[in-house]
């Protein structure tokens, strides 16, 4: 299954103001893999993100997702595969319900309005968020937010996530529903996040970036658990690591 | 009104709109329809019309006990609107100064009653639109006007501008606090700082409205917004409609104050 | 200053709806034709932005007393004139229902006179002129204070030609005049120091965000667009301006036709009906009208219905009086006895 495929090569971004966000990064994720994307603010981690489905497109080098070159006219089609949740829900929600919300996705994909339904019924049902379909998302909580917003980009049925820093102020309960949802995603993963203890439980391989460039690639364990590595980069060990 | 009470009296407001009654339940089609006609039956009584008005007053009413609305909530709100009416009417008592009744041996003048009157129809038109968005949700109300035939561009960016009120008015009541905690008296509080502020909050929403964009694109937007919403009008909202045109043509049409008045008049004698 | 529903009749409300309808619709196709998909979100998130902006207060220098923003004129800078005017008749829209803020009716007069002032007439014809091209500062603070004091003055001259063409109110048109237009003068002052303060800000801090919402926007050069709007504008005034002398002539032109329709008299006791009150105006010391007025009745909700009525002397305005009261009652038992019914149920 070759669509599960994400390869970066030689990508570099630079802004219209003139900042270097990516300076040539390097890697490939393979079908079934869960990545974790650590590094200090600022580092490039959310740009990258925003490469997976061409918000951004690469000042040079190539991003592959499947076996599609990320190009302006991929892009229609990358986004499809590549599901991507934002850092900010209330930018994610911009439906005046969070039905409306999760059945935006599914209604661009020109689907029929039984299917739609299905789909948001089953996306709502993964996250727990059933009774709140009818109600507008300033209406909710951060943690129901985050959910509803997991939800919306479920309902497209992605075969590739990208989460940008998907458990920022959710309350540990949130925090706890939210590792047990990424658990049962078996597809491919990308989760860009500060949260290590999040990337140590949900993925098996993890990408340190520093300053728009790869500084270690491996398994979690390894890296995170390496502590002079982590620190170069404004990291600590995770809590879970701590104690030992 | 200082900036926290209006962002909780608006987020009641839309808090009620999403109650779970017979009146909520009715198509907001109708609703939109009635309460037009209801403003407009209103407001085309002549200028020293008060008698007749008063009948009108069955149709806030009953949509605030069937809608479960707090009275003393919208009469607040109407108040706090009221001066800019008063303001002008309460001119007329004294530039209209002609009797036209006396009652109790004090003689009334035609611009007291023509004040009278501006005063029943504000409170009668101010509280019909405010019911309006309290028994409608306001993306109802904009399904409404779609359906109605309002632009659909019109209307997506209205529901835009709903949904990002609240998270907008959160993001200015941060800001608003942070500069009332470090002004000490007024000084913070003049237009320079003002302009600042205001800049910072313009800025930082034309970066949301970049993020909302990408967030859009990721799911498939392709230029419009589709929706679902297929309601069908009901029995119940036809016959709501009805009622409701009945109830205005026979109040406006006959004087059917008086005429109670005068059954009541004959009674006691 | 919004215009209020209860001060407004029909001919005047349809009139500026009418209006209102036309420009609206003609924005929308206009910024159809050539819309950018992120001005859709843009325009509804700046929206929301007016309306919080003018949540915030500021101390207006010297006075004491707090001011806060308008809103046209900066939208019609940024976003151009088209979706300028639909983002800010939904701004007054929400007010309209959120904060009863003029009523549903005035709604058509308010997006007139906050809206089409500043979208289509102010900005393509003073504002861009005036600025041309250019990006100083000081260039910016002047031409926003002339824009928006025009702006401001058209506006409030609107409110003083709709309420005095409904007849609602009894202030003479001189006097009227002197108390809205010095008041808006100096709202129009700041609101130009505001608007003028906001792009200058903007400008320094951000430069990219105008130009990058200049460069996607749907309108490009001026010219074309300055015939149409000068066509536009022209048929606007002649339009409205024959249909305003109509209503004028007929300032209450649907009640005309009710009396009309009514007028054979349905009931026994409405022999004086309310035309003569209408009709007969000047002479209203001649006659006694049929209806009366008790000093509770400008606070309906209170009960107490018993002030001395035998002092009445026409038999029919007693008989109003006493209407008045037996309908307010039960208007009342219905509420409170719904209200307990569920009360009991719950």
């Amino acid at each position: 299954m070759s669509h599960h495929i994400i390869e970066f090569k030689d990508v570099f971004f630079r802004y219209p103001d003139g900042t270097e966000a990516l300076r040539g990064i390097n890697f490939r994720i393979t079908h079934g893999e869960s990545v974790g994307i650590v590094g200090a603010n600022g580092s490039g981690k959310s740009t990258l993100l925003q490469h997976m489905n061409g918000c951004l497109l690469p000042t040079s080098g190539t991003v592959t997702i499947g076996d599609l070159p990320l190009t302006r006219k991929t892009r229609q089609e990358i986004r499809r595969k590549v599901g991507i949740i934002f850092q900010n829900p209330d930018d994610q929600l911009f439906m005046p319900t969070v039905f409306d919300d999760v059945a935006f996705g599914p209604l661009n994909l020109g689907m029929d309005e039984a299917c739609v339904r299905e789909r948001v019924h089953r996306a709502l049902g993964m996250v727990h968020g059933l009774d709140l379909r009818d109600k507008p998302p300033h209406h909710l909580s951060g943690g129901q937010k985050s959910s509803v917003a997991i939800a919306s980009v479920i309902a497209m049925e992605p075969d590739i996530l990208a989460l940008d820093e998907p458990a920022a102020n959710l309350d540990p309960k949130s925090r706890r529903s939210l590792i047990a949802f990424l658990k049962t995603f078996t597809h491919s993963k990308m989760i860009a996040s500060h949260d290590l203890d999040l990337i140590l439980d949900v993925c098996e391989r993890c990408i340190v970036i520093g300053d728009g460039s790869v500084v270690a690639d491996g398994p979690s364990a390894k890296i995170l658990s390496n502590r002079t590595l982590l620190e170069e980069n404004n990291l600590e060990l995770p809590l879970s690591l701590q104690r030992c | 009104m200082t900036f926290d009470a209006q962002y909780f009296d608006i987020g009641r407001l839309d808090r009620l709109s999403y109650r779970d009654t017979f009146v909520h339940h009715l198509d907001p089609r109708v609703k939109v329809i009635a309460t037009m006609l209801f403003l407009f039956t209103v407001i085309s009584f002549p200028k020293y019309e008060v008698v007749a008005l008063v009948p009108f007053f069955l149709f806030p009413v009953l949509l605030m006990t069937l809608g479960e609305i707090p009275v003393r909530f919208i009469l607040r709100k109407v108040l706090l609107v009221s001066p800019f009416a008063i303001l002008i009417g309460v001119f007329n008592p004294f530039l209209d100064t002609g009797t036209v009744a006396i009652i109790a041996g004090i003689p009334i003048s035609a611009g007291s009653l023509s004040f009278l009157s501006i005063l029943l129809k504000f409170t009668l038109t101010i509280s019909a639109a405010l019911l309006l968005i309290a028994t409608t949700s306001f993306p109802g109300v904009c399904h409404a006007l779609r359906r109605l035939g309002l632009p659909s561009l019109f209307v997506s960016q209205l529901l835009f501008l709903y949904r990002y009120i609240f998270v907008l008015m959160e993001e200015a009541m941060r800001i608003t606090r942070a500069r009332d905690m470090r002004s000490f008296g007024t000084r913070g509080a003049g237009i320079k700082v003002f302009v600042r502020l205001i800049g910072t909050l313009f800025v930082r929403t034309v970066d949301r409205a970049e993020r909302i964009y990408y967030a859009m694109l990721s799911r498939g937007f392709q230029g419009d917004i589709p929706s679902l919403r297929r309601a069908r009008i009901a029995v119940t909202d036809l016959a709501y409609l009805t009622a409701m045109v009945m109830f205005l043509a026979v109040f406006r049409f006959y004087r059917v104050t008086e005429g109670i008045g005068c059954l009541a008049q004959g009674l006691l004698r | 200053m919004h215009m209020a529903d209860a001060l407004l009749s029909p001919a005047v409300g349809m009139t500026l709806w009418a209006g209102t309808a036309a420009v609206g619709g003609y924005a929308s196709k206009k910024l159809k034709e050539r819309i950018d998909d992120r001005t859709i979100p843009l325009m509804g998130v700046l929206g929301a932005f007016i309306f919080a902006s003018q949540m915030i207060n500021f101390t207006i220098p010297g006075t004491g007393s707090s001011g806060h923003l308008g809103g046209g004129m900066i939208l019609a800078i940024i976003l151009g004139p088209h979706a300028a005017f639909l983002v800010m008749a939904s701004v007054l829209t929400v007010q309209a229902l959120f904060f009863a803020d003029g009523g549903l009716l005035a709604l058509g007069c308010n997006i007139w006179n906050l809206g089409f002032y500043p979208c289509y007439l102010v900005y393509p014809l003073l504002y861009k002129p005036l600025i041309g091209e250019s990006q100083n500062p000081g260039r910016i603070v002047a031409v926003s204070l002339v824009s928006a004091v025009a702006v401001l003055q058209l506006g409030a001259f609107s409110v003083v030609l709709e309420t005095l063409l409904s007849g609602k109110s009894e202030l003479p048109f001189g006097a009227f005049l002197l108390l809205m237009q010095p008041i808006h003068l100096a709202i129009g002052i700041i609101e130009g120091f505001v608007t003028a303060a906001i792009i200058n800000h903007v400008r320094s801090a951000r430069p990219e965000i105008l130009d990058g919402i200049a460069a996607s926007r749907p309108l490009g050069a001026g010219i074309s667009l300055k015939k149409v709007m000068i066509t536009f504008v022209v048929l606007a005034v002649v339009t409205g301006g024959v249909l305003s002398w109509f209503a004028s002539t007929h300032p209450n032109g649907l009640e005309w036709s009710i009396e009309k329709v009514t007028g054979k008299g349905e009931l026994p006791e409405q022999e004086h009906g309310t035309a003569p009150v209408l009709k007969g105006i000047q002479e209203k010391t001649a006659f006694l009208p049929d209806y009366g007025f008790k000093p509770a009745g400008n606070e309906p909700k209170k009960e107490k219905m018993a002030p001395a009525w035998p002092g009445i002397e026409a038999g029919t305005s007693a008989a109003g009086i006493i209407g008045a009261a037996i309908v307010l009652g039960l208007i009342l038992l219905i509420g409170v006895g719904i209200r307990s019914f569920r009360g009991r149920d719950a």
